[in-house]
């Protein structure tokens, strides 16, 4: 009797189980084909080489667009990694039950939970308002204040994996403080750390509220960090709310070229992490 | 070579705890010497104080004089100094997991800056040797991750490692004790090995291990050292009573 109550229980788990994957994968897979499904036929060499025609005409692209988020995405990742992954490291390592430590790992969180237009406004205010004109760099600036806290949270969770006595063996060999935090502890940590950086980026790659007023959006191509430039979630943003069926097949064309350039950036920092692996190893 | 270890009225805390009190103890170079007594009697505080390990624990503080050859630990050096030449083997086996057994070993020389390929080489296969581990290993050193291998054989990883920078002095805390008969066999051979070059100083839970591997053996009890003498003496005739109830089994 028991037994059978068991094994209906277990059953039942398992199926409630599977039920909910099912349930979060429908839409993801749904969203994925009809994104394919939209934008594959708009998708041509033109999208990838030319800027976008003026109103009226037919053809055009987003290659300044998807050079811009590139930009924009690379300064993000330039300022908010190595922000993210300082101040994770000093939470894990030194700030330990100080002040500082606390106010910090307060701050993230609630810099976790800020909505992204309000980062915008932000960047708008330190940068855009003093210098008195849009820019790539205010974009760049506000996506990387986006990313700094989940990488300062993973590189903090990470850190404290890593087992007490391999730190003790770094610093019973006589290796200082410093280094052992830089060749061992995050040596050891940096497939999480990886990770929460991808995360990160992943999350800001996609974002348009942030860079509505600081990144501001361009028709032309622009490599000055100084100017506004163009990026493809603001473009798509524009081109989906017009009136016109031609722009609104190239926005689709933008979402599934956005989310391959997401996928493939963040499959390439895989393999690329992967290769030094050793066998047997983490 | 070996040198010297003189421990001077050494007192060690943590936090509120007196858990070393006025240790006095003379080690000698290029002997084995056996720290025995039961679990929180003060045996591992005692050697992490020999190399000032206990100073990466916030709460502790130690006072007193411990003077290894002719450096006094707390006043000549910094920790770091001090613990490149005081090497450390752990109770359980604590190789670097991202790096292969080449880099594990290397790693003392390297991460202090020493980069000479040639030179890396031969201390690696040096270690490997002494620690007896060479033969196992010589065909995956740089395939191979140090978390990869045997724990037994991770274990004598760590002591190549440690004994890579040369170091005067090796402490070890309970070396053997996650190992299997076999593997504690080993690390035992190579205690007997090593200390013709190095002084010894192992803290253990095996009375047996004690007696077979070292030449001198303290027993602590409750932060004292309450007897320090020939290992031969200590057990078969202990001047103190509560070091015959403790061999004897009738207490710890």
């Amino acid at each position: 009797m028991s037994s059978l109550r068991r094994s209906a229980a277990n059953h039942l788990v398992t199926t409630l189980a599977i039920l909910s994957t099912v349930v979060v994968l429908v839409p993801l897979v749904a969203i994925l084909g009809y994104l394919l499904y939209k934008g594959a036929s708009s998708l041509n060499l033109a999208f990838f080489t030319h800027v976008p025609a003026p109103v009226g005409q037919q053809g055009g692209g987003m290659a300044n667009a998807i050079v811009g988020s590139g930009v924009i995405l690379g300064l993000a990742s330039l300022l908010g990694i190595p922000v993210g992954i300082g101040a994770g490291v000093y939470l894990a390592e030194y700030g330990q039950g100080r002040l500082l430590g606390k106010v910090i790992r307060f701050t993230a969180d609630v810099l976790n939970g800020v909505p992204s237009i309000v980062m915008g406004m932000a960047a708008y205010a330190l940068i855009v308002a003093k210098q008195q004109h849009f820019s790539a760099f205010a974009g760049g600036v506000a996506l990387a204040i986006m990313m700094v806290p989940t990488i300062t949270r993973t590189t903090e969770e990470m850190l404290a994996t890593v087992p007490h006595a391999v730190r003790e063996a770094a610093l019973g060999l006589g290796i200082p403080k410093w280094r052992t935090v830089i060749s061992v502890s995050l040596r050891t940590a940096s497939p999480g750390i990886i990770t929460g950086c991808m995360l990160a980026f992943a999350r800001v790659a996609g974002e348009t509220a942030p860079l509505l007023f600081t990144a501001f959006g361009n028709q032309f191509w622009s490599f000055n960090l100084n100017q506004p430039i163009a990026a493809l979630p603001l473009q798509i943003f524009v081109y989906a709310v017009s009136p016109y069926d031609e722009w609104h097949r190239l926005a689709w064309a933008g979402a599934l070229v956005l989310i391959a350039m997401i996928m493939i950036s963040v499959t390439l920092v895989r393999i690329f992490a992967n290769r030094g692996a050793l066998k047997g190893g983490h | 070579m070996g040198v010297d270890i003189h421990v001077e009225n050494l007192n060690a805390w943590y936090g509120q705890t007196h858990t070393l009190k006025d240790i006095n103890l003379q080690i000698p170079a290029n002997h084995a010497t056996a720290l025995i007594g039961p679990s929180g009697c003060g045996k591992s505080t005692f050697v992490r104080c020999l190399n000032r390990m206990h100073e990466t624990n916030p709460i502790a503080r130690a006072e007193g004089t411990v003077r290894i050859g002719d450096i006094d630990i707390y006043k000549d050096a910094s920790p770091v100094e001090i613990r490149r030449r005081i090497g450390m083997v752990f109770q359980r086996p604590n190789p670097f997991p991202t790096m292969s057994i080449y880099d594990n070993v290397a790693s003392g020389l390297k991460l202090n800056g020493f980069r000479n390929k040639r030179v890396l080489d031969e201390v690696v296969e040096r270690s490997l040797k002494s620690a007896a581990l060479w033969d196992e290993v010589k065909d995956d050193l740089k395939k191979k991750s140090g978390a990869s291998i045997s724990g037994g054989q991770q274990q004598r990883l760590c002591i190549a490692r440690a004994l890579a920078v040369d170091p005067e002095v090796l402490l070890m805390d309970e070396p053997a004790s996650a190992l299997d008969p076999v593997s504690t066999a080993k690390i035992e051979d190579l205690i007997f090995e090593l200390k013709s070059q190095y002084t010894i100083v192992i803290v253990t839970h095996n009375m047996q291990q004690a007696a077979r591997v070292a030449e001198n053996t303290g027993f602590f009890l409750t932060g004292t050292l309450v007897e320090f003498g020939k290992t031969h003496k200590i057990f078969t005739n202990p001047s103190d009573k509560r070091t015959e109830d403790y061999i004897t089994g009738r207490f710890g």
